[in-house]
Parts: C-alpha cells; sequence; structure tokens
C-alpha cells in the first residue's frame, strides 16, 4: 500500500492557509483529547489481536459519525516508512504512531481518520488521540469541532471513565480531561530582544509549557514555540482553554511590542538581517533543515513588519511543511541521501522563492 | 566541571563545535557562554514526569512500600515497577487497583486529583439497551391488562413476542 494523499480533502494541510486570526504570529491552534476504549489494556500493555479490535470497533462508529463519513483512513502499519514520514512531517500523526520514534516500534493495529481539520489516531499512546487543527489562533473553533467529535464518537465507543479521575489514560499527565491545547506561535522578535527567557519562565508559572516544532521532546527551531497546557486535571475543559487563550493572547501582544521596539531601535540592522537571511534563501544551491528554518524566520519576520511585501504567509508556511525530509524524497520520487536533501531543499525553496519573487526590494 | 574560558564558575553550557574535521567541546559557564553570544535561555523544560516518577519510587521506598511493590494489577498485570519502568499504566483497572498511590501522586503532579470537566457515561450495550426496552414493554403490558386496556395490550404482547 502506498500513500494517496490526494485523497485527502485538503492534502491534509487546510491549516496552513494563514487565513485563520493573529496568522503572521500564530501558524496554527490544535486540541487533542486522549480517550481509551473500556475493555482493552492500555496499547502498549495490550495485544496485537485487542488493538485490531480496538480498531475494528472504532472503524464501525466512524462511519455513521456526520464529520467522519468522508474521512480517509491510513493503516500506518501497512505503510512504508517514506509514507509515515510524511504524514509526520505534515503533523497529521505523532512520531510514535508512525513507528519513526527509537523507543516506540510501529504498532499492529496503528491508524489514522483523516477528515477536513480532524483527525483520529487510533493505537497511539493511547487507543485513541481525537486532534482538530485549525490555522492562525482559533482555540474556540477548534474546540467546538473536537467537542462535538468526542460526544459523537463517545456515544457509540465505550471510553474508560472514571468518576474521580475523570478520562483514563496511559500516562497520569494526560488523566481528566485528557485536553491539550497547543498554540504553535512565531516569536523572532522576543528571541531577538532577549525577552524570551522572562516569557517562557513566566509561562511555567502560569501552568503552560512550551515545545519545539513537533511536540514533545522536539527541539525549538526557527523561534517556533508550542505552547500548551501542562495540567489536564482538576479544572475543567473551558478553564484550561480560557487561561491559554488569555495567555498566548498576551504573548501575541508581547511579540508585536517586541517587534516594534526592534523596527524602532535596530531598524537598519533588522532590516539588513532580514534581508540576508532572503538572500540565502533564494541563492543558496545547499541548506539543512535547520538553515532553512532559521532562514525563513527571518523572511517571516521580515514579511510580519512589512519589510517584504510581495511574499504571503501562506508560502511561508507551504515552505515549512514541503522543505521536509520526507517530502523533498516524495517529490523526487526516490530516496535522498544527506547531502541530495539538502540540494533538493535549496533548489526547492529557490523556485518557491522565485515564483513569488515579483517585486521584491 | 570548571568553565573553561573564567575558570571560576561551574560550566553550564556544554558547547561542541567543528572546524576543519576537528570536534572541539567548550564548556562554558553561563555568564561567559551570554558573552560569547551563546543562547541558553532555551532550554528544555523539564518534563514533569521525572518528577512525578521520583515520586512513585520515594513513596514505594517509604511507608506502604513492600505492599504496593507487591500489588498486581488484577486485568493487565502491571506492577508498580512497570509503571516505575515506563511511566505508562497498563489499563484502566490500574486506576482501581493502584487508587490511594494514584490519588496522592495525581495531587503532586497534576496540582489535583479530581476530574472537573465534561461528566460521561458511557453507551448502554446493545443487550442492556434491548433489555431495558423489553422490562419497560412488560410493565405496561401489565397495566394495559389491569386497567382491562385489551387493544393496547393486545399490541404490546405483539411488540414483545418481536424483540423476544
Amino acid at each position: 500500500m502506498t500513500l494517496d494523499l490526494s485523497l485527502l480533502p485538503d492534502g491534509g494541510v487546510g491549516w496552513l492557509d494563514a487565513s485563520g486570526r493573529f496568522s503572521d504570529i500564530v501558524l496554527s491552534t490544535r486540541i487533542r483529547l486522549a480517550r481509551n476504549v473500556e475493555g482493552y489494556a492500555f496499547t502498549g500493555r495490550a495485544r496485537d489481536g485487542e488493538r485490531l479490535r480496538v480498531l475494528a470497533q472504532v472503524r464501525e462508529a466512524v462511519g455513521s459519525i456526520g464529520a467522519l463519513r468522508e474521512s480517509v483512513m491510513y493503516r500506518l502499519d501497512e505503510l512504508p516508512p517514506t509514507s509515515r514520514a510524511l504524514l509526520h512531517e505534515r503533523h497529521l500523526v505523532s512520531k510514535e504512531l508512525a513507528g519513526l520514534d527509537e523507543q516506540h516500534p510501529l504498532r499492529t493495529g496503528a491508524a489514522v481518520f483523516l477528515a477536513d481539520g480532524l483527525g483520529v489516531m487510533v493505537n497511539e499512546e493511547d487507543h485513541l488521540r481525537l486532534q482538530a487543527l485549525r490555522s492562525g489562533f482559533a482555540l474556540q473553533e477548534a474546540f467546538a469541532a473536537i467537542d462535538k467529535l468526542d460526544r459523537d464518537l463517545g456515544a457509540r465507543v465505550p471510553y474508560s471513565f472514571h468518576g474521580e479521575f475523570g478520562f483514563l489514560t496511559a500516562c497520569p499527565t494526560n488523566v481528566g480531561t485528557g485536553l491539550r491545547g497547543s498554540v504553535l506561535i512565531h516569536l523572532p522578535g522576543l528571541v531577538l530582544t532577549k525577552e524570551i527567557g522572562k516569557v517562557l519562565a513566566s509561562l511555567q508559572q502560569m501552568g503552560l509549557t512550551y515545545r519545539g516544532l513537533y511536540g514533545e521532546g522536539s527541539e525549538v527551531v526557527g523561534n517556533f514555540f508550542q505552547i500548551s497546557n501542562q495540567t489536564t486535571l482538576g479544572r475543567s475543559e473551558e478553564e484550561l482553554l480560557d487561561q491559554l487563550l488569555r495567555v498566548v493572547g498576551h504573548v501575541v501582544e508581547r511579540e508585536a511590542e517586541a517587534r516594534r521596539v526592534l523596527l524602532r531601535d535596530a531598524g537598519y540592522i533588522i532590516e539588513d538581517k532580514l534581508w540576508r537571511a532572503y538572500g540565502t534563501l533564494r541563492y543558496a544551491r545547499s541548506l539543512t533543515f535547520d538553515e532553512a528554518m532559521n532562514y525563513l524566520s527571518g523572511v517571516r519576520l521580515a514579511v510580519g513588519l512589512k519589510l517584504i511585501s510581495s511574499l504571503s504567509v501562506y508560502t511561508l508556511n507551504k515552505l515549512l511543511i514541503f522543505s521536509q525530509a520526507a517530502h523533498l524524497a516524495f517529490a523526487e520520487g526516490r530516496a535522498l541521501t544527506e547531502s541530495e536533501t539538502n540540494l533538493a531543499r535549496a533548489r526547492y525553496v529557490r523556485k518557491a522563492l522565485e515564483g513569488e519573487a515579483g517585486s521584491v526590494g | 566541571m570548571l568553565c573553561d574560558s573564567c575558570h571560576e564558575r561551574d560550566a553550564v553550557v556544554h558547547l561542541t563545535t567543528i572546524e576543519n574535521n576537528a570536534v572541539h567541546q567548550l564548556h562554558l559557564c553561563e555568564r561567559c557562554a551570554a558573552e560569547r553570544g551563546v543562547e541558553t535561555t532555551v532550554a528544555t523544560p523539564k518534563h514533569p514526569l521525572g518528577e512525578f516518577l521520583h515520586d512513585v519510587h520515594q513513596q514505594v521506598a517509604t511507608s506502604r512500600g513492600g505492599a504496593a511493590e507487591g500489588l498486581r494489577c488484577s486485568f493487565c498485570n502491571t506492577t508498580m515497577a512497570d509503571f516505575r519502568a515506563t511511566g505508562r499504566w497498563g489499563c484502566a483497572r490500574c486506576y482501581t487497583n493502584f487508587e490511594v498511590g494514584i490519588r496522592e501522586l495525581l495531587r503532586r503532579v497534576q496540582g489535583s486529583h479530581r476530574h472537573v470537566g465534561r461528566p460521561y457515561s458511557p453507551p448502554m450495550s446493545e443487550e442492556l439497551e434491548r433489555a431495558s426496552v423489553l422490562g419497560e414493554l412488560k410493565e405496561r403490558l401489565r397495566r394495559a391488562i389491569e386497567s382491562e386496556q385489551f387493544e393496547l395490550a393486545a399490541d404490546l404482547r405483539d411488540r414483545i413476542r418481536v424483540m423476544e
């Protein structure tokens, strides 16, 4: 079985379209709910047969749920590693579900249902990881969608629930609501003005945490941070999201302020730095992933500051996804060595920027 | 380890650089690192589970230690030692079997042990639902006969026959 991404309504990357609120600072909003199906051991402890039964049960329920009736299902356990990496790079499945995480080999029964802005991972660390993904800063919209899906699915598949502890999960840090809201945010202004340390420290005091571009355990590259709630118990879904909404709203303001300060106090230095980033992306012949991310961060800031006007945020968002290794290999139609990947990346970025060059400068 | 630059403070930043195909390691204190423009603020935050597992370890080592250590989940066979090794429970039943310890640990790691989010009741299984509908029909049939509503009773009897 090979991967046919054209089956997905929007290639699974509708969230890149930069249509949401504050889309020059906030890339996307994701909410996920962790659920387990009653009657089986959790995924890590379950036998192959149990995981397959969980999948069959969910598959049957999905057929009668409006939001998922048109969904596409991929069996990760039947896909080659390159296709699994592709889904992971599109943020549609976790590293663990894709079997790309050394600690967690690919599991029998690992699957994902994908519909417009919604997904259900089956046999991840928990039996079910429901997620809603939206462009820009859109916590309420994402929650409305995921809550509806959760109620529909929970009415057809019995979840493990405990009167005192709430929804039960394999990891105790997810128990209760099972809800993790995360906002993928670009903070170059706070990094450049060296305010970022203070902002990140205050997040932790507010019960929030941050991670890199790919969630738990991933490094921060290109000044992209995922801010999310730390705890899942003792507060309602609405309270958890309200807190996230307030704090991220504040971080967005701080970032906008930092950008104003940069332009005011160091205008030409910043302008020079950002144009150099653009120049490198436009003409480099080989780019590592980290390099590309860092220069793209600079160009994204330049677009946000209106120093570069002919580039769209949408193009920059696409570059983040399509300049990754598995996507480049997919586009070239073959496996690439590391140096070939760097060459292909530079070529891809060059072409994309040429396409929109127009009146740049 | 002392800072390679000032030789006074403890080194907290370990920098690996590659120059002319040779790997160099530089160990710097926070201040010297900052002077050289090495970003130190963007460290990965400590995972709450690390602390959590440490707590479990302590708890097992002290008071109820012996008993908790020997406890085994009756559904999935997970033990406290398994949990310590993986940080994951094996099944929903573990939450009942290790309830006392879990309550205390959730208080520490989540700041609470009480779910106040949305309540949930699982869907009734078809069997249960059928039984409850059937029970209701039989009750209505009994009342219909008592009140001499024979047409209704005949109708109810037909519906019960279909379901049975």
